[in-house]
Formats: structure tokens, sequence, C-alpha cells
């Protein structure tokens, strides 16, 4: 059995050379995490990651609201990319429910969403920057999120948690005057972007510290079950976006970013690419969009579904494919709602990658899985 | 956008002034004064020139020139004055504490934000002072299985150490508190100090990760202090000479830079490594291994070693431009002295002077610290711009860079130094 196990996954013989320490929870380079990593000298024997110290059971709380109060708690897990985490969610519920959503709605939905994912990329491009010392890469992205912020801020009327995606479409129109803004404003953004390269993404020392660390075989990819940038940088064509479209994303042109090393550097870079093609995706959808129109079937406060039902959907998050798998009993509240995360499937990955890795590697391999501690507990 | 800064009153800056001069007086008045009348009262007063010194006549002599400056010349004269003030501690300090609130506005300018702002209502400039505060105040709390004797010593120990360094540098022709004939080998006994204070403090903390960053720092040291003394060995093979002051003289016409660049690039690396500044804080990386061997420092503890390592950056900015910038020297941009006030100003029927006491300071000291100050706040900022540039590096390129690449470009410059000499370009018979 243990022949088959990836050799990370192997338990490891005690040993007096080696020294157990305990990154996190308290620990500037964790998250609301421990890592348990046992180093012999300056190399990494064993890691142990023992996520859970921000389990909310949203799931369990998911049980007792019905549909729609469910929308405000369920997008808690990651704040910074509330629209995707309730995307699969609310899909599900249309289907259960039975309702059709307008046209422009879609749009929208496709636009926040993009906008999201940016928002959320920026954020764990900031705190990537901040784990190898970069303190430069720390500030840029922190700041120029605020521009994407503001914008989600005009549209939803929240700048973090939206609550904006409702089953039957979104909560409220656009504002007037928004396709003009939004189009500058991710115009200039993504220049803005543009100019990470200078100062980070061929930064001779960077890339001579994370290239070829943290290596994952196309193979292993595939078997430890990752998903989102860190699939796409391990060589695998692999985008929820364009292989199972959903809303409208058939009627884009979506480009995937794959790139073959599946190391530390690759896993950053995807990222950031995939941020350049959400800006490309949001001038589309711009374009395309129905110029007016409702965005929203209205619905009852408390909405019957049809009967029993059971549906999976999913979608492709900031950190990768995110599904949710509703259970319905006839009631109005869901008998279960379970939410499989893409940050959880990478991080399975985080032992076999750091073993025989060196401890200043830990960070970058460990923040370069696209992994965000609070949705893996959920 | 918001507005960020807050609504400056000139009124109320300058009610707040009048309202502490107010309760200085108050003070000085109903507690001061008595209080120095009861004193005076059992102290027997000497009598000098046939007067009987009373405080009345000991502050008129105060408030006149003629016998205050002689005063004061003499005390600039003592060693004290050499250690304390000026080419010593306090001058060193001062640029020091320059130096960490350049560091935080160039680095927020860099990163588009603003830097310390609201401290001392123009650009923050107090924030240190403030900072200062918070850490005297703070509670210094140490681990229960720590080696005490040593973990309080090792933040004064350091402290101690980057003194030292500072003491050797010559500001100006003659300002220097240590001036040694082996000035150069004495600064590289004053840093090998550095690695086994460090150790030793990282070790009495009995705790891993300052465990980890105290190796990490001990290596790092060990590993850069080679390249650093091979490096400098261009510059004693040209002069002839390991005493700073004559290394710093030499150079009155052109700097060695100007012919030992090798040598310059690699004491300018090691120098950071030596510094633990980024892109080679390794012993500090927070994301590693939290603060390194600062983990469990805490207080003022914590605001020693950091003074420590401010002093140390300014000593080592000061030795590349004593070995490598020239050193004081420099156009002369200071005006002379007036002599008229060497002889007394006649104004009418009023004579003024003559003062025995001036000048103060010569004319080439004044013209030399300019000069030394100006290089040593150049070679500072381009210590300090890498922080905002370079990410951390690992320790395995660290040493490598050390050990093969650094330690051959020593090696070169070495050679170029002895070409130099032996072609007779420097040297006896050569330029100088």
């Amino acid at each position: 059995m243990t022949a088959e196990l990836p050799p990370g996954l192997a338990l490891q013989k005690a040993d007096e050379r080696i020294m157990t320490l305990n990154v996190g929870p308290q620990h500037p380079g964790s998250g609301h995490m421990r890592i348990v990593v046992q180093i012999d000298g300056d190399y990494i024997v064993a890691c142990d990651p023992d996520p859970g110290y921000v389990h909310r059971g949203e799931e369990k709380m998911a049980e007792y609201r019905n549909y729609i109060t469910n929308i405000p708690h369920l997008e808690r897990p990651v704040i910074h990319d509330s629209c995707n985490i309730l995307y699969p969610y609310v899909l599900g519920a249309e289907e259960i429910l039975g309702i059709e959503v307008p046209e422009r709605a879609k749009y929208v939905r496709v636009i926040a969403s993009e906008l999201n994912r940016c928002i959320y990329t920026m954020y764990w491009l900031a705190i990537y920057g901040i784990f190898l010392g970069h303190s430069t890469m720390f500030m840029w992205p922190a700041g120029d999120r605020e521009l994407l912020i503001d914008l989600m801020e005009k549209m939803t009327g929240a700048r973090v948690t939206h609550a904006h995606f409702v089953p039957g479409g979104v909560r409220n129109d656009l504002p007037p005057n928004f396709e003009d803004t939004c189009l500058r404003q991710v115009n200039y953004f993504e220049r803005r972007i543009k100019e990470y390269a200078a100062v980070f993404y061929d930064n001779p020392v960077l890339i001579s510290r994370t290239r070829g660390t943290g290596v994952l075989s196309r193979q292993d990819a595939i078997r430890l079950g990752t998903t989102g940038s860190v699939l796409r940088a391990s060589g695998i064509d692999y985008d929820l976006r364009v292989k199972e479209p959903y809303d409208v994303y058939d009627e884009l042109d979506v480009h995937t970013n794959v790139m073959k090393e599946g190391d530390s550097y690759a896993r950053s870079r995807v990222p950031w690419l995939d941020m350049m093609e959400s800006c490309n995706i949001i001038r589309q959808a711009l374009q395309k969009i129905p110029k007016s129109g409702s965005v929203r079937t209205k619905l009852k406060p408390n909405p019957k579904t049809k009967g029993p039902a059971t549906v999976y959907k999913r979608v492709e998050s900031g950190r990768g494919s995110l599904g949710c798998y509703i259970v319905s009993d006839g009631k109005p509240e869901p008998y279960r709602v379970k939410m499989s995360v893409g940050s959880f499937r990478n991080l399975i990955a985080l032992p076999y990658l750091l073993k025989g890795e060196k401890l200043g590697n830990m960070p970058s391999v460990y923040w370069s899985l696209n992994y965000w501690p609070v949705e893996a507990d959920r | 956008m918001s507005v960020i800064a807050p609504k400056f009153k000139l009124s109320e800056f300058v009610k707040s002034l009048l309202d502490n001069i107010f309760w200085v007086l108050l003070l000085m008045t109903i507690v001061g004064i008595p209080a120095v009348q009861i004193a005076l009262f059992y102290i027997e007063m000497p009598v000098i020139h046939g007067e009987l010194l009373t405080p009345f006549l000991a502050l008129t002599w105060l408030a006149d020139p003629t016998r205050l400056l002689p005063v004061i010349h003499a005390l600039m004269a003592t060693d004290f004055f050499r250690i304390a003030a000026f080419p010593g501690f306090g001058f060193a300090a001062l640029l020091a504490a320059g130096t960490i609130f350049i560091e935080r506005k160039m680095l927020a300018k860099l990163q588009l934000r603003v830097g310390p702002f609201y401290c001392g209502k123009i650009e923050g400039i107090l924030q240190l002072m403030g900072d200062g505060l918070k850490l005297i105040s703070k509670e210094i709390i140490i681990p229960a299985k720590a080696d005490k004797p040593l973990f309080w010593a090792a933040p004064v120990l350091f402290v101690g150490a980057a003194a030292a360094f500072v003491a050797l540098i010559p500001v100006a022709p003659g300002w220097v508190v240590a001036d040694v004939d082996m000035g150069l080998l004495a600064v590289f006994a004053v840093i090998g100090f550095f690695p086994i204070i460090t150790i030793l403090s990282a070790w009495s903390a009995n705790s891993k990760f300052p465990f980890i960053g105290g190796i990490r720092a001990l290596f790092q040291m060990v590993s850069f202090e080679i390249p650093l003394i091979l490096s400098l060995l261009g510059v004693v093979i040209v002069t002839g000479t390991l005493n700073l002051s004559e290394i710093s003289a030499s150079q009155s016409f052109f700097p060695w830079i100007v012919f030992l660049p090798v040598g310059a690039i690699v004491f300018f690396i090691t120098m950071l490594a030596e510094l633990e500044r980024i892109p080679f804080d390794l012993p500090e990386a927070e994301s590693e291994i939290v603060a390194g061997w600062l983990t469990e420092f805490s207080g003022m503890m914590y605001g020693l070693v950091q003074l420590g390592t401010y002093l140390k950056l300014y000593a080592f900015a000061a030795l590349f431009v004593v070995l490598f910038l020239g050193g004081w020297n420099g156009p002369m941009v200071v005006p002379p002295f007036p002599e008229e006030l060497l002889v007394g100003v006649e104004m009418g029927p009023v004579k003024v002077g003559p003062f025995p006491g001036l000048p103060l300071f010569d004319q080439a000291m004044l013209n030399g610290t300019f000069w030394f100050v100006i290089k040593t706040v150049g070679v500072i900022f381009f210590i300090l711009l890498p922080r905002g540039v370079f990410p951390r590096i690992r320790i395995d390129m660290l040493l490598s860079l050390g050990w093969t690449k650094l330690i051959g470009l020593a090696f070169v410059n070495i050679f170029i130094a002895l070409g130099l000499l032996y072609a007779g370009v420097l040297g006896p018979g050569g330029l100088q």
C-alpha cells in the first residue's frame, strides 16, 4: 500500500538529528493553519499540514437556512473571491428552484466573477511577494487591488463581501455609465500588472530562487488531484471556463494559460497571466452584454423547490475548480450543502512537494499552491 | 481619494506651545527657584579673582562670550567629547536615526504609499521618537528557559561592538576617536565580534527559530568575512598603510574606486551581507523563521539591537567612504573664518571682542565633515535601495556566492592593485 503512495505521503522514522518546527498558527509565514515541519539541518524531511483552525461549519449552517438566506454566509470562506465561491451554489439553487436567468444577468455575473478573480489573485500575489521578502511586491498589488475594489463597490455596494449573486440573476443592475468606467479601470489595471514583470517576474534573484523548486510533475499533479493554477502550471490544459462552460463563457473567447515546468515559479506566474486573461474576458463581456433588460427573475422570500433533487455544479474560481453539491428533499431548506474547494485539493500536494526541499523554499512552495486556509476549513 | 492629511491649524499649534511654556515657567517659579535657593544656602561659594562667586555672577560669566568660549573650546578638546559627541557615538547615532527615517520614507515612495506621516506634523519626522518611546515603555519578556545573563548581555554587547566600530572611523582630518596605526586590522577584529554575539544571543534564547537564525547568521557572516577582508587588501597594498586616517589622506587627488572598482563592488556586496540587509537578510527571514535571531527580544532589548544594527550600517558606509571614495577629501566649500572676530570689531563707540576661544571648528574640519557626510549618506542610500527591489535569496545560493565568486573577484582585485604598483602607476615614483 505504501509503495503506491507518492513519496511525500509516507510516514517518517524519528531521528535525533531531526528537529520539529511548528510553523503556525502564530507565525508570519503560515496563514491560519499549522505546518509541522521536520528538518534535518536545512532540509525538510517531512511536512504535515494541519488545517482546521478557522473551521466555521458553513456547510452545517446552510442546512438551517433557506436558499436565499444562505447567500450572505456561504461567501465568508473567501471574502476576496466572494462572487466565485457563491457561483456554484447559485447555479445549483437555480436548478433546484427551477428558474431561468435573464441574459443580461449572466453577463453581469461573468464580469463580477472575473473582477473578483483579479481581486483575489492580487491579494494572493501580495502575500507571495512578502513571503519571498519582496516588500514592494506586497505594497503594489495591495494598492492596485483598490482599483477593482472601487469598481466592485460601485457595482454591488460592498467592498469585499458582495452577496451579489442570487438565484435568478444578480441583486442589482449595473450603475449608469458603468461600462465606460469598468473598461477604463480594467485597461489601466492590465497596464499596471504588466509592470510587475520588471520588478518581480523577471527579477533574476526571484527566478534563481524559485525555478526548479517544488517541482510537481504532470502525472503527480493528476494523481494528487490538484486543480486550478497548480494543475495548469504542471502542463495540463484544464480550465472549467473552457472545458465545462457555465453561464455565457461559451460565447466568450477564453484562453487557457499553461506552463510546463511545474515549479514554484510557474505556479506563481500562471495566476498573473490569468489576471490578464480575466481583463480580456471582461472587455469581451462588456462588448457583448445586452444594453438593457432585466437582471433578476424575482423570487418569493421563501421560495418553494420542485421536489427532491440532487445537483452538483462547479466553476473555475481563483484557486481552481470549486464545486457545490446540493441535496434537496423538497423542503425550503437544503438537506445538505457540500463544497468541494480548490484550496484543500491543492494542499494535499504540499507534503509531497516539500519533502527534500530546503527550509528557505517552504514559504514560496507553500504559497505557490494557491491555497487559502479559510476556504479549506470552510 | 480621501484626504489623508489632517488639517494643520497654526493657531492651535502656537497655543499648545504657549501652554507648555506657561507650565514650565509656573513650575520653575513655584518649585525650581525655591529649591535652588535652599540648595545655595548650604553651599559655600568659591572666591575667584577676589570676587565671591554668586549664582548671579556665574550666570553673568556664562553669558560673557569671552569667558564662555574658552570653556567650550576646552571641553571640545577632551576625549569625552570625541567619544560621546562628535566623531563618536552621538554623531553616528544621529546619522543612524536619520537613516531609519530616510529608509522608511524612501521605501514608501518606492512602493506608492506615504510612509510615516502623522507624528510630528511635518512628514512624520517624530515617528522615530515615538517608536523609541513605545519600545522603552514595553515590557521586556524573557523566555523561561533562556540563559538569562547571556541573553541580557547580547543587545548591550551588540551596541558596544557597533560603537567600537564607529570609534575607528576618521570623519575629518584629526577628528577620530581612536587613531590607531593598525586601524583596518582593528576594524576586522571588531567585525569578527558580531557573529559571536549573534550566535551567543541566539543560543541563549533556547528557542528553535532564534537558533536557526543564529546559525544562518554565523554561516553568512563567517563566509562573507573572507571576501570582505580580501577586497580591502587592494587598498592596503596601494597605500602601504593600515591607518584609516592615512588612507583617507592618501586620496586627496583621486579616490581609490577609480583604480580598484572590482574591490569596491566586492566590498559593497559583502557589506550588504554583513549588515543582513535585503537581499541577504536570511537570518531575519520572517516568512521562514519568524524574526530569526531577534525573535525572542522584546521592548528596549530589541530597540538596542536595532540601534546597533543601524550604527553598524553607518560604520560600514563610512568605511566604504574612507577606503574607496576619498573620505573627507573634497573641494573647499566652507567659507574661511572671518578674521576680524579674532581681533575684535569696532562698531562706532562700541568695541566687540576679541574672542579668545574662536574659531571653535577650523575650516578644514568643517569642510571635511561636510564631504564625509555627503558621501556617507550617498552610500547609505545605495545600501537601502535593494530592499525595495530584490527578494530574499536562499542560504545555499548565498554561500556559493560568498565562497566562489566573491573570493575570486577579491583576488582579481589584489592582482589589479599589485599590477598598478609594479607598473609604477601608483606608489613611489607614480601618481603619488
